[in-house]
């Protein structure tokens, strides 16, 4: 028998010697249930059980519990023994609660006054035991139960050291679970803040994490944490480790502690005070140097608290950004650190490098280790390390060596682990477009990407390709003349296909006059390929051929011989046949003209935020999301990402329904599409988006979107549509007659806050003056922004129905917002920018909970419809948005940048928006601060 | 903050878990799977971290247990490996010279210390004198009532 301590419950001790000894899994079930049953009948017999008993079967469930079996007796008696006056049969009943309780309601106020019996008792071993279970259950129910009791005894001069520990860290986590229930006085926090001045490092330790979490739900509330906690961190560092006694670990003092201290920091900007900014700079040389001396110890122990620290005061360095000397220092520090024999520090070093290359001041220095992050990437063991290089390589890229890069990522994709390819394959796409002089070179490496990792090629991915080939008249018959070449190899991955097949139907035609390319052997070449393909690819190929009618009318009667096909046009896939039967039907009907103008090249694709860095970003599900980490995708949401396999017959239909449901507006929804064909049916009815998905709906109508209904009662329906153009929006109003009379005299103004002093100069045609029953009557014209605005343009409509008046008022939802224009910037340009913007007027910040479920695609769509970029890439925390635009008025052009911040684990969003002219921030972030 | 954290054997034996947000028992037991999977299949010359979901795990191994904690993005990956060694050291100190067994057997011990370590997934306590003090004096408490129980029962005649 191992050595028992205390010697307290021996009939325990014999128990799990037994399940030791069970030399079966079902002979230790039997001896489990054996054990279940007897302490099931001694609950229910014996109603004279002591402490002591309850406590042994308490303990007894407990070990059952964590061999993994269910238990769903025994709350009763584990709440009883809380009311024990004996501190180990309360401290058993407690922990019993803490490790299984999932609590009904009449057991969870039993509970609670348990609790709050045992923290107003007068022993503090009591009050520590019930402040441990809140910490460790910390329920919605306790935050708002204790509101008052545990703060006090945070900040009351009476009590005693470990208890305020205790505290600071049980109210730490009743904040996390339920922020809006805890309320914290205001009055309170200067003390709470004090509390990093305590004298005793335990007391500190604790508080630093309740302030951290209090100040990243409010930081000016906490602002004088900056200067307690850069002088603590300075007492520490300056320190011998022989002052702190049993807080210094291993020669390091108060590890810990100085790594809080660090972190808390990284809540702020660096200190406006010079005098403190320069205290905290000589504490992060001060570590700098320490680092660089000799070890105190062998033991890894001294070096990994050492060197804790150093990583923090680095992350603390670039958060900061702005002191160049330092940066360039710590990434000469990671630099060694690169070549470390230990595996955690070139990790780690390689980690806290790409924060390092995102900083102006710091990208060269890190580019010098380039050739050591790529002999990491040939070189390392460990996946996760070369994961990390990649990672690096990717953030230190620029346009000075991203051919060496791209170069290098492309060999090592060849041979690299299967979990990391398809994240590789989006890195290398999105650094060959970002970083490409020469277009040509960016289609070589995308076709040698899908060559030699065509299976983990997403969507987005070739999707792309073809976006920028469309975009550019440059590459097209480069284009069409290599993926020409690339369909001729023997085997040939079916994303080359795909790609090669739309390349070739859109611009075959460019390189048909080579022999070797005609018309007849690129439609044989593609041909040859069909066989092999999914039904999806062959639905692509399909409209390939279509286009090839079009493009070669030589070949026509091939085509049709081909969409004749039984496998085609009576194939079994609904999709294909569909557009044989089509297709076919088309070209039999059509004149050359009308098929020229319904098979005409596509128009080029707008210009957005590259699908691939999007992708990149869903690249690490959540904990909660499902396993295989795909989000569904939003209908509406993909609209012009890239081509279309849209299902024909079902797409027809929504059209349908939405044409029933939307009664008269329906064109309004076309909007979102541009000319893109969904592939087959584009020629006969223009595509329309299914109603935008429900996450960017708004309350503020128009703020994400360009079209949408606007007024809607039983006899009319009011919709807008607008499009930008600078400072001028041309606007279409659409008036749906809903009724089954005519609507007559109508007319509509729009009348300004100020009339005297205009925002707005607004210049509509004039309207028609009825409206035929189940009709809708159209009204242009342009609204030019004068200057930025604040108030509403209000709507006025009369008319006549049945010979009644109406009047219907209400106002344009016309935010400043649609006239940002989208700004594209690198990180440097983005940083020195929002420097520059420091007036206090200039900036606004809101600190907001979250209403929608915190969803990164979700936040990154609206803030890219709210009109201004998605930037990614430039926060060096990937879940943070930032982002540019241009506010466009007559009067001047105002910059905006912003910064969204979001904090997960207090569902809340931190918004700061930045604009060059004062207020207009203010504005921008009332539109948005109920909008995530 | 700390996730959670796992102690499990080189067989995949789970020995202790404590966890530091709410998780219900099927996603404990998913979790405990999958990443004990995940550390076991770990060669020895890797790195202690492990990118896992949106969490970082860091574990460590002491003889025949490993030590597993599940951190956030943003902590510090080197200290929670030297929080895993402060918790043993408390442990050895605690048990002398701690083994696997010392674990299994007093579990409800292993948690105590946790307990005065750690709270709420924060550190609550680094000085080992302290925490061992809190633990000692639990001890003090337990043998004095130990000592009640048995003389009431030999007031009784019982003992």
């Amino acid at each position: 028998m191992p050595n028992i301590r205390g010697d307290a419950m021996r009939g325990l001790a014999v128990f799990i010697s037994d399940i030791r000894n069970c030399k079966s899994r079902e002979a230790e079930l039997r001896r489990i249930n054996k054990e279940l049953t007897n302490i099931r009948q001694r609950f229910r017999a014996d109603k004279t059980l002591d402490g002591y008993q309850k406590k042994k079967y308490v303990c007894k469930l407990l070990f059952i519990f964590l061999l993994g079996h269910d238990i769903d007796f025994g709350y009763m008696e584990a709440v009883n023994l809380l009311s024990s006056n004996k501190y180990t049969e309360k401290q058993i009943g407690y922990l019993f609660i803490s490790v299984i309780m999932n609590s009904s309601s009449e057991m969870k106020q039993l509970i609670i006054q348990n609790i709050r019996n045992d923290i107003q008792s007068r022993n503090p071993i009591f009050i520590n035991l019930a402040l441990q279970c809140v910490a460790n259950i910390g329920e919605r129910e306790m935050a708002t139960a204790f509101t008052n009791e545990i703060p006090r005894l945070l900040i009351s001069g009476d009590t005693i050291d470990p208890v305020k520990q205790s505290a600071a860290l049980c109210l730490l986590r009743l904040h996390r679970t339920s922020p809006d229930s805890l309320q914290l006085n205001t009055e309170w926090t200067a003390r709470i803040i004090h509390l990093l001045n305590d004298q005793h490092l335990g007391v500190a330790t604790a508080a630093v994490s309740l302030i951290d979490a209090l100040v990243k739900r409010n930081p000016d509330e906490y602002k004088g944490c900056v200067n307690l906690a850069v002088s603590r961190l300075s007492r520490i560092v300056t320190s011998s480790y022989t002052d702190f006694q049993d807080y210094t670990y291993y020669f390091v003092p108060a590890p810990w502690l100085c790594v809080k201290l660090l972190r808390l920091l990284q809540n702020y900007p660096p200190p406006d005070d010079p005098s403190i900014r320069s205290r905290l700079n000589e504490c992060l040389d001060t570590i700098l140097n320490k680092a660089q001396e000799p070890l105190k110890s062998k033991k890894v122990q001294h070096s990994n608290a050492r060197n804790a620290v150093l990583f923090e005061a680095i992350n603390l360095i670039i958060h900061m950004d702005c002191e160049s000397t330092l940066l360039v220092r710590a990434c000469n520090q990671l630099g060694q650190f690169l070549q470390n024999r230990e595996t955690n520090l070139r990790y780690l070093a390689l980690e806290s490098m790409c924060l390092l290359a995102a900083s102006e001041f710091s990208h060269e220095a890190v580019k010098k280790h380039q050739e050591t992050v790529i002999n990491a990437l040939k070189s390392e063991r460990d996946v996760s390390v070369r994961q990390r290089a990649v990672d690096l390589l990717y953030a230190m890229c620029d346009r000075s060596n991203a051919e060496d890069i791209v170069q290098e990522m492309l060999t090592y994709l060849e041979t690299a682990d299967y979990t990391i390819r398809e994240e590789m394959v989006l890195k290398i796409a999105i650094l060959s477009e970002k970083y490409a002089v020469d277009y040509k070179w960016y289609l070589d490496i995308m076709l040698k990407l899908i060559r030699i990792a065509g299976d983990f090629v997403s969507e987005e991915v070739w999707y792309r390709v073809i976006q920028v080939v469309v975009n550019r008249n440059d590459v097209q018959s480069y284009a069409a003349k290599i993926a020409f070449e690339a369909l001729q190899a023997p085997a040939c991955h079916e994303n080359m296909i795909k790609v090669a097949g739309y390349i070739l139907g859109e611009y075959g035609n460019l390189i048909a006059l080579d022999p070797r390319s005609t018309p007849m052997i690129q439609f044989e070449l593609l041909h040859s390929k069909y066989h092999l393909c999914s039904p999806t690819t062959r639905s692509l190929i399909l409209s390939t051929y279509m286009k090839f009618i079009n493009l070669f009318p030589e070949i026509k009667q091939h085509v049709q011989d081909i969409l004749r096909h039984d496998s085609n046009f009576r194939s079994s896939d609904v999709e294909i046949q569909q557009r044989a039967t089509e297709y076919l039907r088309l070209s039999e009907i059509c004149s050359p003209t009308v098929l020229a103008t319904v098979l005409e090249i596509m128009p080029p694709y707008p210009e957005k935020q590259s699908p691939l860095l999007v992708r990149l970003k869903q690249k690490k599900p959540l904990m909660e999301a499902e396993p295989s980490g795909e989000t569904p995708t939003t209908p509406g949401a993909h609209t012009d990402d890239g081509p279309k396999l849209a299902d024909t017959a079902i797409h027809l239909n929504q059209q349908h329904q939405q044409q029933q449901q939307n009664g008269l507006l329906v064109s309004l929804d076309t909007i979102e599409s541009n000319g893109h064909y969904n592939e087959s049916t584009s020629y006969s009815l223009p595509s329309s988006s299914v109603p935008s998905a429900a996450p960017l709906q708004s309350a503020k109508k128009l703020l994400f979107k360009n079209s949408d209904i606007i007024f809607e009662n039983d006899i009319i329906q009011i919709g807008i549509k607008v499009e930008i153009m600078k400072s001028i929006l041309r606007v279409e109003f659409y008036y749906g007659n809903k009724t089954n009379s005519n609507l007559t005299n109508m007319s509509s103004s729009i009348s300004l806050a100020d009339e005297l002093d205009p925002d707005l100069r607004i210049n509509m045609e004039p309207i028609k003056s009825s409206i035929d029953p189940k009709a809708q009557i159209k009204q242009a014209g342009t609204i030019e922004c004068i200057k930025d605005y604040g108030n509403l343009p209000k709507m006025n409509v009369a008319f006549f129905y049945s010979n009644v008046p109406q009047k219907i008022d209400f106002p344009l939802p016309l935010y400043i917002n649609k006239f940002i224009e989208k700004a594209e910037m690198d990180s440097n340009n983005y940083f020195l920018r929002w420097r520059n913007l420091d007036k206090p007027d200039q900036e606004c910040q809101k600190i907001f909970p979250a209403k929608f479920p915190m969803n990164h695609n979700e936040c990154s769509q609206k803030l890219d419809s709210f009109g201004w970029s998605d930037l990614a890439g430039i926060d060096v925390n990937a879940d943070n948005f930032c982002g540019a635009g241009i506010l466009h008025t007559t009067a001047q052009q105002i910059g905006c940048l912003y910064r969204l911040e979001p904090n997960k684990q207090a569902k809340m969003y931190r918004l700061t928006i930045r604009t060059s002219k004062g207020g207009v921030a203010a504005r921008l972030a009332e539109l948005l601060e109920d909008q995530f | 903050m700390l996730q959670f954290i796992l102690l499990f054997s080189r067989q995949g034996k789970l020995r202790l878990q404590k966890w530091y947000t709410t998780q219900t028992d099927k996603s404990k037991k998913k979790i405990t799977r999958e990443l004990i999977a995940a550390v076991l299949s770990r060669k020895p010359k890797m790195s202690s971290f492990l990118e896992w979901k949106d969490l970082k795990v860091v574990y460590k191994r002491y003889a025949s247990l490993y030590f597993c904690c599940a951190v956030e993005q943003d902590d510090n990956e080197l200290l929670t490996l030297e929080t895993i060694h402060r918790y043993v050291e408390l442990l050895d100190k605690y048990f002398g010279s701690v083994c696997e067994l010392d674990i299994i057997f007093n579990f409800e011990k292993a948690y105590f210390i946790f307990d005065e370590f750690i709270l709420g997934g924060e550190i609550q306590e680094t000085s080992k004198k302290s925490v061992l003090k809190a633990i000692n004096d639990q001890d003090v408490i337990q043998e004095e009532e130990l000592e009640e129980k048995r003389s009431v029962l030999e007031d009784l005649g019982l003992a």
